[in-house]
């Protein structure tokens, strides 16, 4: 089967819900849900946030009725995916007393047969950021063996998605994928990837289809799609090149860790510190933040002991909590820690950058702290490097 | 524990019993519990007492009058392990708004024979006057986290809960922020975790009632509510609640009434 792109009528998406569920997939997508674009398992189009777009800004996120039918015509939604693969609370294993002894038994970890209807660039990027994390890819480029830790709880959510993605045709004000390499054009990253095409014209509403993979081909070869024409692909490359031009912000990475790590006494980060709420939005609307607690909680009752793995933030106090105390105890700190470890120390310790450029980090700030803006300020700024020997923490003791 | 059977105490001093009432209300569970202590005071659930030393005390309520001042110090003589748990003894209580006022004043207006009340000038948490080992959130507590505590204790360990924001756990749960998506203004980003982010799930803003989270940013936070906008008056009024009186939340920025007679000693 050749792979020139196919294109499918809007009217048919119910069909491929049909294909994806005889095939025994559970389908997880955008829908609305009190007010937002979230991710939850759906099973048919009018599901979809047919006709909606938002407006996000720093520190606000409204949903805007966009006139037109369009499917996708929105930019990062508010909920991510990440919930559905790192989910939010896990039973990592149980013990229990059994006469004299303890037994230990693992926790359930469902492996279901899951797609992913509509996912982005940004975020496909974002989840191969976490694989890098939890699977055990490669951390740097070249090194070749993978790490040995790859985490079971992550792999039996993460294994054998179908990834359908779509070309993001509606950035937001807060998006920067361009800056970051992520978007908005997800190339073969996806199983199946969707181009929304003339969602204003109901005659024309269509998508272009490219199929990726064996799995997406299979599943494109049962739709009985046509093939896409020159005009249809023009149509697909204003879509990107449009969201290109629309993009609402940009971030210059051109030797951002080298110019972050040298700027770890910078006077922005008191200036930050003093807007910063430490509430940890940010950190829990990032779709590649991966902080977890991890706490035994006892039933005396049951005799049985839960081993429980929860998002945790880097703004909580207590997460730095080693003997003796809390290793950042300033907002200042905290807000450094996150957005360095984001630009600049992931490189070192997983060879990719933290930021996807999806702007939720901005959009859910209460505040509307804008990384984009605090990176900006600290390239203008005259820094201060740090002295030798805090390079480990990055941390001093006057600014705890 | 000291003894094979922990013996257990509940006290109450100035409160509304509600976080007892938490505790008959694990039922199954607090049965469990029961079978696993002695409950040797626990006035709530039965009259029946047994003298201390106890292995464990847990302390409702806050400290309002100079006799409670006795009675806690002779309950921290009497426990091995003292926990307090909600707002009135972790921050002291809705009656701690007397902090910021002049209780004579109260006494007069409210009592039909003011000379009958004996109370002290402010309502103070038990920490103020004797050493706590455990503080649980709350107004009232969360059945489920008083469990955790309790059997962490028995099982002689330190409970383990988030001290986060309540927006982690509103995350967590899924809920789409009401501040940024729907402008309604919410206490979550200075509450302390504990509730699991009820009020947000019900389209509500959080009201506070776990009192500060331990990294609060109150005078950030003042500036966003007022560019909601929110009037001066309504930020003194959310914040002056169950834990009005908590570090924190007591002295809001560009407030009038600055709490007066509250000394937070470390004992």
């Amino acid at each position: 089967m050749s792979n020139r792109p196919l294109v499918m009528a809007a009217h048919d998406l119910g069909a491929l819900f049909g294909v994806l569920a005889d095939d025994g997939y559970e389908v997880l997508g955008p829908t609305v849900h009190d007010g937002a674009i979230v991710i939850e398992a759906i099973t048919q189009p009018s599901q979809l946030p047919r006709g909606w777009g938002d407006a996000q800004e720093p520190g606000s996120y409204r949903l805007v009725e966009r006139g037109d039918g369009a499917y996708f015509g929105f930019a990062a939604p508010a909920g991510t995916w990440k919930r559905h693969l790192f989910e939010p609370r896990a039973v990592l294993w149980r013990s229990r007393r059994d006469g004299d002894g303890v037994v230990f038994e693992p926790g359930e970890h469902v492996r279901r047969r899951r797609a992913f209807l509509g996912i982005r660039g940004c975020d496909l990027a974002a989840i191969a950021v976490q694989d890098r994390v939890f699977c055990g890819s490669p951390a740097k480029s070249g090194s070749g063996s993978p790490r040995r830790s790859a985490d079971p709880v992550y792999g039996a959510k993460r294994e054998g998605i179908l990834f359908i993605g779509i070309n993001c045709s509606d950035p937001a004000s807060t998006c920067f994928c361009t800056s970051m390499g992520t978007g908005p054009a997800i190339g073969e990253r996806a199983d199946l990837s969707l181009t929304e095409l003339d969602p204003a014209l109901p005659d024309q509403h269509r998508f272009l289809v490219h199929a990726t993979t064996d799995r997406g081909r299979a599943i494109a070869a049962r739709m009985n799609l046509a093939v896409a024409t020159d005009r249809d692909l023009a149509s697909a490359t204003a879509v990107r090149d449009g969201a290109i031009a629309s993009m609402g912000r940009s971030m210059d990475t051109e030797d951002l860790p080298a110019r972050l790590r040298e700027a770890a006494e910078d006077p922005r980060w008191d200036d930050v510190a003093r807007r910063c709420l430490s509430c940890g939005n940010c950190t829990m609307a990032c779709p590649t933040c991966f902080c977890a607690d991890v706490s035994d909680q006892p039933d005396v009752a049951a005799g049985v002991d839960e081993r429980v793995r929860e998002w945790a933030s880097c703004f909580q106090l207590d997460h730095s909590y080693l003997h003796g105390g809390s290793v950042r105890v300033s907002t200042k700190a905290r807000y450094r820690q996150w957005m360095t470890h984001k630009l600049s120390t992931w490189w070192d310790q997983f060879g990719v950058s933290g930021c996807v450029g999806c702007g939720r980090c901005i959009t859910f700030c209460p505040v509307g702290i804008d990384i984009t803006e605090e990176v900006r300020a600290i390239r203008a700024s005259k820094s201060v490097p740090l002295e030798e020997g805090t390079a480990e923490t990055g941390e001093k003791g006057h600014s705890r | 524990m000291t003894a094979a059977v922990p013996k257990v105490a509940v006290w109450k001093f100035a409160s509304c019993d509600g976080c007892q009432l938490s505790l008959l209300d694990c039922e199954d569970e607090l049965l469990a519990v029961a079978g696993a202590v002695e409950l040797a005071h626990f006035l709530e659930a039965s009259s029946a007492t047994v003298a201390g030393p106890y292995d464990l005390s847990i302390v409702e309520g806050s400290v309002s009058t100079a006799s409670d001042i006795e009675r806690i110090a002779h309950i921290r003589e009497e426990s091995n392990v003292l926990i307090s748990i909600g707002a009135c003894a972790t921050a002291g209580g809705i009656q701690a708004l007397r902090n910021f006022a002049d209780v004579g004043e109260y006494v007069s207006v409210v009592y039909a024979r003011p000379d009958y009340i004996e109370t002290l000038s402010t309502s103070t948490p038990i920490s103020d006057h004797v050493a706590v080992d455990y503080e649980l959130r709350g107004c009232p507590v969360n059945k489920s986290q008083l469990l955790h505590v309790i059997s962490s204790f028995l099982l002689g360990r330190r409970p383990r809960l988030p001290s986060s924001s309540v927006c982690v756990e509103c995350k967590a749960r899924g809920t789409t922020c009401v501040m940024v998506a729907h402008g309604t203004a919410c206490l979550g980003p200075v509450t302390h975790a504990g509730c699991g982010a009820i009020c947000p799930a019900f389209d509500r803003g959080c009201y506070g009632c776990y009192g500060p989270a331990d990294t609060v940013s109150t005078t950030a936070f003042v500036q966003l509510l007022r560019s909601l906008p929110v009037s001066d008056r309504a930020i003194e009024r959310v914040f002056r609640t169950f834990n009005a009186n908590a570090p924190g939340f007591r002295d809001i920025p560009g407030s009038e009434h600055a709490a007066v007679g509250s000394p937070r000693a470390t004992s």
